[in-house]
Formats: C-alpha cells, sequence, structure tokens
C-alpha cells in the first residue's frame, strides 16, 4: 500500500461506478476508516515548554491547521493525536502516562522538539526524561528547537501518511 | 550595593560582617536581621533566596529591596554541613515561603517553622536534593531507558 | 412566621478541583488544587515543577560562554531577557566591555520581544475568559496575527523566530542593516494602531471590563512582602521598574514611561501591560532612529569556549523582562564554569501570590487572575 496517497474519494476507491446523478464506490473497509482518520486528526491541548507557544502558531492564522482537519480537543476522550511538545519531566511523565490512556483508539502521538525527541540539552539532568519515547510510543518525531510551525505542519502530513499505509497506532 | 549607614547599623545591633553584596550574619540572628531590615531600615520589597553548597558549609541568602533608595542587601548565613537548619523567613516576608520550598528541595535546608514544609519542584517521593554539589547531574531516577510503551508507575519513595 | 416556600440549602461540603497539570486554562503545567464550597474557593494549593529542568545545576556543568542559549529556553515568551540577565551579570562581574551599538541592539530585541511575549499573554488571556468574549479565539486569532510579524522581523534579523540567541557575552551576535532597521521602524509604527484594534476587542467590551475589574486584587503592601514584580507589581502602585531603576544597556539613554496603576487587579495589570506596549513601540523608534555606529561586539568570536574564566565572587544584576525582575545571582569561583547560578525568576514570584488572594475568589475569577498574573512555566520551574 506504500504508493496509494488518495485525495479523495476517486483516488481511494478502486472501483467507481458513476451512474447518472449520482456514484458509487467500491472501497476495501480499512482504507476507508484510514481515510476518514487522517482527515479529522483531533490533538490534545497538551503544551509542555516552548514548543507549546509554536504549537500555538500553528494553529492560529497563519498556518491554521484547521484546514486540515486538525482542530484542538481540550480532553484526551475527544483526541486522536497526542503533540508532545516541550521537555518531559519525571514528575510529568506519569500524567503524559495517563492522558494517553485515557485516550481512545486509535491514536497517535508526534514528539514536537528536540527536547521530547531526546531531551535536548536538558538530558542528562536529574530531573528530565530524556526522551517521550521512554513513557508512551511515538509515531513522528518532528526536529528542532522548537520546530517551526512548517515542521510540525510537516510532522502532521507524515502522520496522515503513515495513517494512510496502514501503519498505525501500536494501541 | 548596600548602603553604608545600614551595614553598620546591622553591624552594631547584630554582628553583621559586610560582603559583596550585603552582610554575613550568624544563623540565629537572621529573622532579627531580616525585620530590622524590614520595620527599621525600610527594606520591604522581598527579592528572592538563593543557597550555595560550599562544601563544608552551606550559605543561604535573602535578598530584600528598599524600593525608596533602590537599594539592595542580601543576608548571607552559613550553616554546617551535618545539621542545615535555619528558622524561616515566610512568616516576614510573604514571598519566602516558595523560596525556602524550593532551597529546600533542591538542597537539603531544613527551615524551622515554615508553614508548608514540602518538596516544590521534585516529586514528594524524590530521593536526594540534587543542587547539592555532591549529587550528579546525571543521576537517573525512575526512568531508565526501558522498553517503549512500558507503562510507568510513580516510583517509590 | 415561616414562609410557604421553606428554603432548604443543601450543603455538600467541601470540593477539591483539580485543575492541570493538563489544562488550556494554566498556561503550561501548572497544577492547581482548588477547594471549593459551592462556586467559592476556599483554599488555592498550586502544584510546579512539571517542567523542572533543573537548569541551575546544568549551568554548573557549562562553561559561561555556552550557557546563553541554555538561558533562553527558560522564560519561552521572551527568551532574549533571560539571556541578557545573564550575560549582564558575567559583563558586571568580569568587567567586559559591551560596544554602544552592541547595547543598543540588545534593547532592540528584547523591546520586541516584549511585545510579541505581551501579545501571546493577550491572546491566551482571551482564551481564558473564553465565551465572554464571544468565543475567546477571536482576541488569540488577532493577537497572534500582529506576533507573527514581529517574528517575522527577529527571523529576518536572526535566522529563527524566538530563541534568538542574540546577547553574548560581550555584545551582540547579529547586527541590523538599513533594510531590517526599516522593517522594524514600520513594524514599530503600526503597533498603535494594532493597540487600538486590540483594545476595541478587549478594554471596550463591557463584558471583559466585567471579568477583569476588582478581580485578584493584590494589595500594595501584599505585592511588597511577597515580591511580586512587573506588570503585576505596577499595577499594584509601585512605580519600579529594572530599566529606569537601575538602567542597563541603553536604556539610560532612551526616553519612556513607565505605566502605573493602582487598583492592583486583574484589569490594572491589563492596563499595564497594553500601555507598555506603546511604551515598547517608543523605544523601538528611538532605536532604530538613533543606532549608533561602530562595532557590535568587544569580544572576538571564540574557538575555546573554556578560556573565559571570572574571578571569584559574586553578583547580582537583572533585567526588566516581559514579566518583571529576572534577576541571575551569579556565585564565581576562578575556572571557567559558574559554582552555582541562580536565577530570580518574575514569573515565580508572581505565581506564589495566588494561594494568597485566591481565598473568596469565585472560580471563574482565579482563571481570570491567573490569566493577568501571565506565569511562563519554564520561567517559575526552571
Amino acid at each position: 500500500m506504500g504508493q496509494v496517497k488518495p485525495e479523495s474519494l476517486e483516488d481511494l476507491s478502486e472501483e467507481v461506478v458513476r451512474f447518472p446523478g449520482g456514484g458509487l464506490a467500491l472501497v476495501r473497509s480499512d482504507l476507508l476508516f484510514a481515510w476518514a482518520q487522517k482527515s479529522s486528526l483531533w490533538p490534545l491541548t497538551f503544551g509542555l515548554a516552548c514548543c507549546a507557544i509554536e504549537m500555538m502558531a500553528t494553529f492560529a492564522g497563519r498556518f491554521d491547521l484547521d484546514r486540515f482537519g486538525v482542530i484542538l480537543r481540550p480532553t484526551p476522550r475527544q483526541a486522536d493525536v497526542m503533540i508532545i511538545a516541550g521537555t518531559v519531566t519525571i514528575k510529568m511523565a506519569p500524567r503524559i502516562r495517563t492522558l494517553y490512556d485515557q485516550m481512545a483508539h486509535p491514536k497517535w502521538v508526534i514528539s514536537m522538539g528536540a527536547c521530547a525527541n531526546s531531551g535536548d540539552h536538558y538530558r542528562h539532568v536529574y530531573s528530565v526524561v530524556p526522551g517521550v519515547d521512554h513513557v508512551i510510543p511515538v509515531d513522528v518525531y518532528v526536529a528542532g528547537c522548537p520546530p517551526t510551525p512548517e515542521a510540525l505542519m510537516e510532522g502532521i502530513f507524515a502522520l496522515q501518511r503513515k495513517i494512510m499505509e496502514g501503519a498505525s497506532a501500536r494501541g | 550595593m548596600p548602603a553604608a549607614e545600614v551595614v553598620a547599623a546591622l553591624a552594631a545591633r547584630v554582628g553583621a560582617v559586610p560582603f559583596t553584596l550585603g552582610v554575613d550574619v550568624s544563623a540565629p540572628d537572621l529573622l532579627v536581621t531580616l525585620r530590622a531590615l524590614r520595620d527599621v531600615h525600610g527594606y520591604r520589597y522581598y527579592v528572592c533566596a538563593s543557597a550555595t553548597d560550599r562544601s563544608a558549609e552551606f550559605e543561604l541568602l535573602h535578598g530584600v529591596r528598599n524600593l525608596d533608595t533602590n537599594d539592595d542587601i542580601w543576608v548571607r548565613v552559613h550553616l554546617p554541613r551535618d545539621a542545615p537548619e535555619v528558622d524561616s523567613a515566610a512568616h516576614t516576608y510573604a514571598g519566602a515561603e516558595w523560596q525556602e520550598r524550593e532551597i529546600f528541595d533542591l538542597f537539603g535546608l531544613i527551615f524551622r517553622a515554615h508553614p508548608d514544609p514540602r518538596r516544590l519542584m521534585l516529586p514528594d517521593q524524590y530521593v536526594g536534593h540534587p543542587l547539592r554539589k555532591d549529587f550528579p547531574i546525571d543521576t537517573p531516577w525512575g526512568y531508565r531507558p526501558a522498553t517503549v510503551g512500558a507503562p510507568v508507575a510513580e516510583p517509590e519513595a | 412566621m415561616t414562609s410557604d416556600v421553606e428554603i432548604v440549602e443543601r450543603d455538600f461540603g467541601e470540593l477539591a478541583l483539580n485543575m492541570g497539570p493538563q489544562h488550556p486554562s494554566t498556561h503550561g503545567v501548572l497544577r492547581l488544587v482548588l477547594y471549593l464550597r459551592g462556586e467559592t474557593v476556599l483554599r488555592a494549593v498550586p502544584g510546579i515543577g512539571y517542567l523542572h529542568r533543573g537548569v541551575e545545576k546544568l549551568c554548573e556543568t557549562l562553561a559561561y560562554d555556552q550557557l546563553a542559549p541554555v538561558f533562553e529556553r527558560n522564560d519561552y515568551l521572551g527568551p532574549t531577557s533571560n539571556s541578557l540577565a545573564f550575560v549582564l551579570t558575567v559583563e558586571r562581574h568580569g568587567s567586559f566591555h559591551v560596544p554602544r551599538r552592541g547595547a543598543w541592539l540588545r534593547g532592540l530585541v528584547a523591546e520586541l520581544q516584549r511585545v510579541a511575549s505581551h501579545l501571546v499573554w493577550l491572546g491566551t488571556l482571551g482564551l481564558d475568559l473564553g465565551g465572554a468574549l464571544g468565543g475567546g479565539t477571536t482576541l488569540y486569532m488577532y493577537c497572534f496575527r500582529e506576533r507573527e510579524k514581529i517574528l517575522d522581523l527577529l527571523e529576518e534579523l536572526t535566522g529563527t523566530r524566538f530563541h534568538t540567541n542574540f546577547n553574548l557575552i560581550g555584545g551582540a551576535r547579529y547586527d541590523l542593516t538599513s533594510a531590517i532597521g526599516a522593517h522594524a521602524r514600520g513594524l514599530a509604527d503600526g503597533f498603535d494602531a494594532m493597540l487600538d484594534e486590540l483594545l476595541s476587542m478587549s478594554a471596550k467590551s463591557g463584558v471583559f471590563r466585567g471579568r477583569t475589574e476588582g478581580v485578584g486584587v493584590i494589595s500594595r503592601d501584599l505585592a511588597l512582602g511577597a515580591g511580586v514584580t512587573g506588570p503585576v507589581l505596577r499595577g499594584s502602585g509601585v512605580a519600579f521598574d529594572i530599566r529606569r531603576a537601575r538602567p542597563y544597556d541603553a536604556y539610560a539613554e532612551l526616553e519612556f514611561d513607565i505605566p502605573v496603576r493602582t487598583a492592583g487587579d486583574a484589569l490594572a495589570r491589563f492596563e499595564v501591560r497594553m500601555a507598555e506596549i506603546g511604551q515598547s513601540a517608543r523605544l523601538i523608534r528611538q532605536i532604530v532612529d538613533g543606532l549608533p555606529p561602530g562595532p557590535i561586539c568587544s569580544r572576538k568570536p571564540l574557538k575555546n569556549p573554556k578560556a573565559t574564566k571570572l574571578a571569584a565572587g559574586e553578583a547580582y544584576a537583572a533585567v526588566e523582562s516581559p514579566r518583571g525582575e529576572l534577576g541571575v545571582l551569579l556565585v564565581a569561583d576562578g575556572t571557567s564554569q559558574p559554582w552555582r547560578l541562580k536565577i530570580n525568576a518574575p514569573s515565580f514570584a508572581n505565581l506564589q501570590v495566588v494561594p494568597l488572594i485566591a481565598p473568596g475568589m469565585l472560580l471563574a475569577d482565579v482563571i481570570a487572575t491567573l490569566g493577568s498574573l501571565d506565569p511562563v512555566m519554564g520561567d517559575v520551574d526552571r
């Protein structure tokens, strides 16, 4: 499925039967669900540090993630994606795990920025977890300190491609 | 630079010895000094507290400011390493409460009669006081590289 | 006589409500445990440290010249102020010379970031007040639109959007070309119109005033004893600004006013910050127009960061960050690394008045108060 990158229902379906005034598409259900999931990724409002400010900027007017169906949800029960934006400390890590466990399946995690990826220059510090992947599984890593909004958007697109390729969450 | 006459007054009252940023006083005189600064000399604004690990002893500094004369004075006490106990300044300056909690957390200094003597920055179960010099910066605690996705429990005390 | 209808007041007792560390209104990873009776707060117990990154310990392991970028990550809304406080302390203790042009440029970036920081504060305050302002996101969207313009300028000048890494021990890292200067000047000229627009969405709304007027009052005495700082202190009637009281860099040569309000409530702090944006615009215009010629840094690029050694001793220097007095207490021991660095964080001082003023407040007012204090958790926890 690696090459399939459907953009519309017509791209998605393997067979489209056209009737006058309507259409019928025959689609594999997993592909259809993946297509629906990637088109409405709802991240959890969850900022930790500097990267959260860039995340806010990405959701604001200029970059406008709403147009990709990415809409912030303040509760983990409604969220599909967790964007870990900032340094994960030992005090915060159990909370992150709880929030992750509270999210409904299917769910994905984007690790945003050097701190969440690896701990950055804090990785040796006594109170810092060297990378959020010690706590929860991560699907996409976005590099930068902090990543620009464009980089975060590319991370979200990468996750969408990953969902379409069927290699979705481990949960 | 602290005002010379304030330093002289403190020297006469509690035997304070001046240093670069303020005065050294003995630990039992700390509260007397701070109250004198607040009530007599007009140092009503609390700047912050800091501690330093000098291996043999700890230094504790309280910074206070007189906003009218724009002077800072740092009151420093020296505490022995084996029994680092001192009176809490939280009842004199409200701003000292969290500063002292942070110093207790990171240095392990004990503040007598502190209103809320708990850790501030680190989890309550944390063992050790990381800003002490004998505490290695990369002391792992609770989170060793584990299998991805393993649940993370609160470590025991 | 008893009336026909007996009013039964049911007492449900005390409710402990946990807010955060994941909550959209806590400005990061602040945790507040609120003990409520009905909707009235009896006690508020903040829990901090969820972003404690051990910066002070980390600083003890790095050389002086490696530290400025580490400092920028503390208060991530005004990064330049952090590194500025650090380089000022080192410069004062080590007697490093700062060329005049470098000092003025540092002021330019600091003032630009002050405006950007206040815009984030206003946008998130709008989100906090939420539905009262017609969804709240209006203010947020407009503030971030304006902030992007400032970040564009910073990107043009320094290559990054907000962790500019602009300050060096002994000067500034990047020089201002005439084209960037004109860009900055044009931007600052637009700030007054921007302020009018933002005020029309906030202060001119009766709902906004109702949510902030008389809310979260910090008296002058409490402000002094608790050591609150910056716009919070000036909102409580104390005209203290480090830029005026202990001028650093270019501020002794520049003209600006210190906005002060005496009410001590959330509205007063709002008004102080809004007025500060206007003063920052004034400062930026003065800096761009009167920028002195010459070098921007007194030191050559370093090959070995460990070569800079400071004599043993203590030093304290502070700057006026967007949130208030940001000071660095340096204890040097004669080597290339600090023996101890204490960061006096303004958000820390401002946040600790919350448990002191919260009892008796309504739950919704706690959110408005918190928004008006503008804490940045990276600054609180360090």
